[in-house]
C-alpha cells in the first residue's frame, strides 16, 4: 500500500517532467522536434528562481520561467522555420546555449534559499494541480479543437496543410513558443519547489527524460501523464531506498532514473518496430518545411 | 519580401566563408554581451582570442592549445563520420568517461608493475570500453529502433554515476587518505602519458588525433565504406537499393566513435587529467559535437575548428584570470557559435532573393 506522502512525492518528482513533454508533445506533433528542451527547462529554472528571490513570489516565479523559456525556443524557431536549420543540430545548440548562459548569470544565486511555497488542496499545490489539469485540456485541444486540428495537420503533412492554405510556419512558433513556455515552468518547478535553491547543471536530464517520455507516450497527453509518474515512481523509489540505507553506492541508485528511461523506451520502440509501420510519430516530425510557391 | 531559393550547387568557397563568419559574427555577438554585463569588449576578446598565442605569457598557454585540442579533434573526428550519415552519437561525453575508466582500470590493476605492455593495452582497453558504451545505443537501435540520441544521451548520465562510484569506491586510492579519487597515473611512468615533447603539449593522445584525421580522410574519401556512408546520409533510400545496410552502418558509425572518444578518456585520465574523480567528464564530448559541424563533417575542418575551440577554452581561462570573466562564458561562446554556423549554413544550401516567388 503507498502512503499518501509517497504519493505527493511521486506527484511533485513528475511534475517538471509533465509539464516539459506535455510542451515537446504540444511542439511534435505540430512536427517540430526541439531537442533543446533541457537548455530551455534549465534556464527556465534560473530565471524563474531569481523572479521568485527577488519578489519573494513564486507565483512571479513561475511566469518568468515561462516567458524565459518561450523567448529561448523563438532562437530555436527562428532557426528552423525562417532559416531552415537542422532542428537536431538547432535542439542541441539550445541545450548547449542555455546551460552555459545560466552558468553564466546563475552564479549570484548559489547558496540563495527559496520563498516558500503555499500548500493547496490536498497538500498538493497549485503548480501540481495546474500540471495534471492541462493533460485533459492538452488532449482537449489538441484532438476536439479546430486549431488542434490545424496543428496536428501542419504535423503530419506540412505540405498538404500549405496547399489548404494554413499558416505551417506560423502554427509551428506557436507551438514551439508554448512548449518552450512549459519547458520553463517545468525547469522553475525544479528550482522553486523541488530543490528549493538554485544550483548550476541542476535539472540534470530532465529534458531529455521529458523527450524520451513523449516517445514512450506515443504523443498523446495522457501517456505523457504515465511516463511522468512512472519516473516520479523510479525517482521516489530510488530516494526511499538511499534513505533506508540499502547496501547498494548511492551513485549506482540515482542511475536509476536514466537506465528505467532507456528500458522504457526500448520497450515502446520495439512494440512499435514489430506491429508493422513507423508507430504513431507525427508524419513531418524533425523535417524542415520550404514553401516554394 | 527576402526569401530563401535551394541552390543546385554552392560555390566551394562558401563552405569555407560561412565557418569564419560565424566566428566573426560570434566575437561581435560575445563582445556586446561582456559591454552589457559590464567588461571592456575589445580587451575580453584580445585575451581570449588573441593573448594565448602572442600574449605575454603564451609560452605557458601555447602547449596547452595542443593539450585541449587533442581529445576534441580524436572525438569529433569519429562524430563527424556518424552525422555524415545521419547516425547521431550525441552520448560521447559518456563513451570518453568509460574509456577513461577502462583504461585506467588496466594501470590499477597492473600497479605497481613495471613492463612497456601496459600502456598499449591501457589504449585498448579505452577503445574497447568506448567502443562497448557506444554499441549499447547501436544495438538497441538495431534491435527495437530505439533512438540512439536518447539512448546515447542517457548512458552520459549513468556514466558520470559509473565515474563517480569508482572515485568513491572500488578505484579509490588506498593511500589517499580517503580522500575520493583514484591513483595518480602520472606518478605510476609505466601508465602515463606524458609531454612526449618538451613545451609542446604533445602526448600520444595528440598524436593519436593527428592520425584519426588522416584515417577519418582516407575513410571518407578514398574507401567504398565513405562513399556509403555519405551515399546514407544524402539519400537514404538510393543507398538501400545500392545494397547498404543500414544496421550495419549504425554499428559502424556508433562502435567507431565511440572507440575514438574511449580513447581520448584514456589518453586524458593517463596524461593530463591524472587520475579518475568524480567529476572526471568534462564536457569534452559535447564540445567536439561543435567541433565536428564547425569543421563542416570534414578532417581536415576539424583539424582547424579542434585548435579554435581549444583556444577559446585556454582564453576563457586566461580571461578568467586576468578580467574575472566568468568561466562559463566559453560555454556561452560554443553556444552561440554553433547558432551562428547552423544560420550561415543556410547561405551554402539556400540562396537570398529579394521579392515575392514566382
Amino acid at each position: 500500500m503507498i502512503e499518501w506522502t509517497t504519493f505527493l512525492l511521486l506527484l511533485s518528482a513528475a511534475t517538471p517532467i509533465l509539464f516539459a513533454a506535455l510542451g515537446e508533445t504540444i511542439a511534435e506533433r505540430a512536427g517540430v522536434l526541439n531537442l533543446g528542451v533541457e537548455g530551455m527547462m534549465i534556464t527556465g529554472a534560473l530565471a524563474g528562481f531569481a523572479a521568485a528571490h527577488a519578489t519573494g513570489s513564486p507565483m512571479a516565479g513561475f511566469v518568468a520561467g515561462a516567458v524565459a523559456g518561450a523567448a529561448l525556443s523563438l532562437i530555436f524557431g527562428g532557426l528552423t522555420q525562417y532559416l531552415l536549420t537542422n532542428q537536431v543540430a538547432t535542439g542541441l545548440a539550445l541545450t548547449m546555449f542555455g546551460l552555459g548562459l545560466t552558468a553564466m548569470f546563475g552564479k549570484p544565486y548559489e547558496g540563495v534559499k527559496a520563498p516558500s511555497m503555499a500548500g493547496g488542496p490536498l497538500g498538493i499545490n497549485w503548480v501540481i494541480w495546474l500540471g495534471l489539469v492541462l493533460v485533459p485540456v492538452t488532449w482537449l485541444i489538441l484532438n476536439r479543437t479546430r486549431p488542434g486540428l490545424i496543428l496536428r495537420g501542419v504535423g503530419e503533412n506540412h505540405d498538404a496543410a500549405h496547399a489548404l492554405g494554413y499558416k505551417v510556419r506560423g502554427t509551428r512558433m506557436a507551438a514551439i513558443a508554448i512548449g518552450g513556455a512549459l519547458a520553463g515552468v517545468g525547469g522553475a518547478y525544479v528550482s522553486i519547489a523541488t530543490v528549493l535553491q538554485w544550483t548550476e547543471g541542476m535539472t540534470a536530464g530532465a529534458g531529455w527524460i521529458a523527450l524520451a517520455i513523449v516517445v514512450f507516450a506515443g504523443w498523446s497527453p495522457w501517456g505523457v501523464l504515465a511516463g511522468a509518474w512512472l519516473f516520479g515512481g523510479v525517482t521516489v523509489l530510488q530516494l526511499r531506498l538511499q534513505a533506508a540505507g540499502v547496501a547498494v553506492p548511492v551513485q549506482l541508485l540515482s542511475m536509476a532514473p536514466y537506465l528505467a528511461t532507456i528500458i522504457v523506451l526500448v520497450i515502446i520502440s520495439a512494440r512499435h518496430k514489430y506491429a508493422g509501420g513507423g508507430g504513431t510519430a507525427p508524419g513531418s516530425l524533425g523535417r524542415s518545411f520550404h514553401a516554394l510557391r | 519580401m527576402l526569401r530563401l531559393e535551394p541552390r543546385t550547387a554552392a560555390p566551394w568557397w562558401l563552405g569555407i566563408v560561412s565557418p569564419v563568419m560565424a566566428v566573426v559574427a560570434t566575437m561581435i555577438v560575445g563582445g556586446l554581451l561582456f559591454a552589457l554585463m559590464g567588461f571592456d569588449p575589445v580587451a575580453s576578446i584580445r585575451t581570449i582570442f588573441w593573448d594565448p598565442l602572442f600574449g605575454p605569457a603564451a609560452g605557458y598557454s601555447r602547449p596547452q592549445l595542443l593539450v585541449k585540442a587533442g581529445p576534441l579533434i580524436l572525438i569529433a573526428s569519429g562524430l563527424a563520420i556518424g552525422f555524415r550519415a545521419g547516425i547521431w552519437n550525441i552520448g560521447a561525453e559518456g563513451q570518453y568517461i568509460i574509456g577513461g575508466i577502462c583504461g585506467a582500470a588496466v594501470a590499477l590493476a597492473a600497479y605497481p608493475a613495471e613492463g612497456f605492455w601496459i600502456f598499449p593495452a591501457m589504449v585498448l582497453a579505452g577503445a574497447a570500453g568506448g567502443w562497448a558504451w557506444g554499441m549499447i545505443p547501436a544495438i538497441l537501435r538495431n534491435r527495437t529502433g530505439a533512438s540512439e540520441i536518447l539512448v546515447s544521451l542517457m548512458l552520459v548520465y549513468v556514466a558520470q554515476r559509473v565515474a563517480a562510484w569508482m572515485a568513491f569506491g572500488p578505484m579509490r586510492n588506498p593511500e589517499g587518505f580517503g580522500m575520493p579519487g583514484s591513483r595518480n597515473l602520472q606518478q605510476y611512468p609505466p601508465a602515463s602519458n606524458p609531454e612526449l615533447i618538451a613545451g609542446t603539449g604533445i602526448h600520444w593522445g595528440v598524436i593519436a588525433a593527428a592520425l584519426a584525421v588522416l584515417a577519418t580522410w582516407f575513410l571518407m574519401s578514398r574507401h567504398i565504406r565513405g562513399f556509403r556512408i555519405r551515399v546514407a546520409g544524402l539519400a537514404p533510400r538510393a543507398a538501400r537499393f545500392a545494397g547498404v545496410r543500414p544496421e550495419t552502418l549504425v554499428a559502424f558509425c556508433l562502435g567507431l566513435s565511440g572507440a575514438l572518444a574511449g580513447m581520448a578518456g584514456l589518453f586524458e585520465v593517463a596524461g593530463p587529467g591524472g587520475q579518475i574523480t568524480d567529476s572526471f567528464g568534462s564536457g569534452y564530448g559535447f564540445t567536439a559535437i561543435i567541433v565536428a559541424f564547425l569543421g563542416r563533417l570534414h578532417p581536415l575542418g576539424i583539424l582547424l575548428a579542434g585548435l579554435l575551440m581549444a583556444l577559446t577554452y585556454i582564453g576563457g581561462e586566461l580571461a578568467q584570470l586576468m578580467l574575472s570573466l566568468p568561466a562559463a562564458t566559453v560555454q556561452v561562446f560554443q553556444g552561440m557559435l554553433l547558432f551562428f554556423l547552423l544560420a550561415f549554413d543556410t547561405l551554402t544550401r539556400y540562396r537570398l532573393r529579394w521579392g515575392t516567388a514566382r
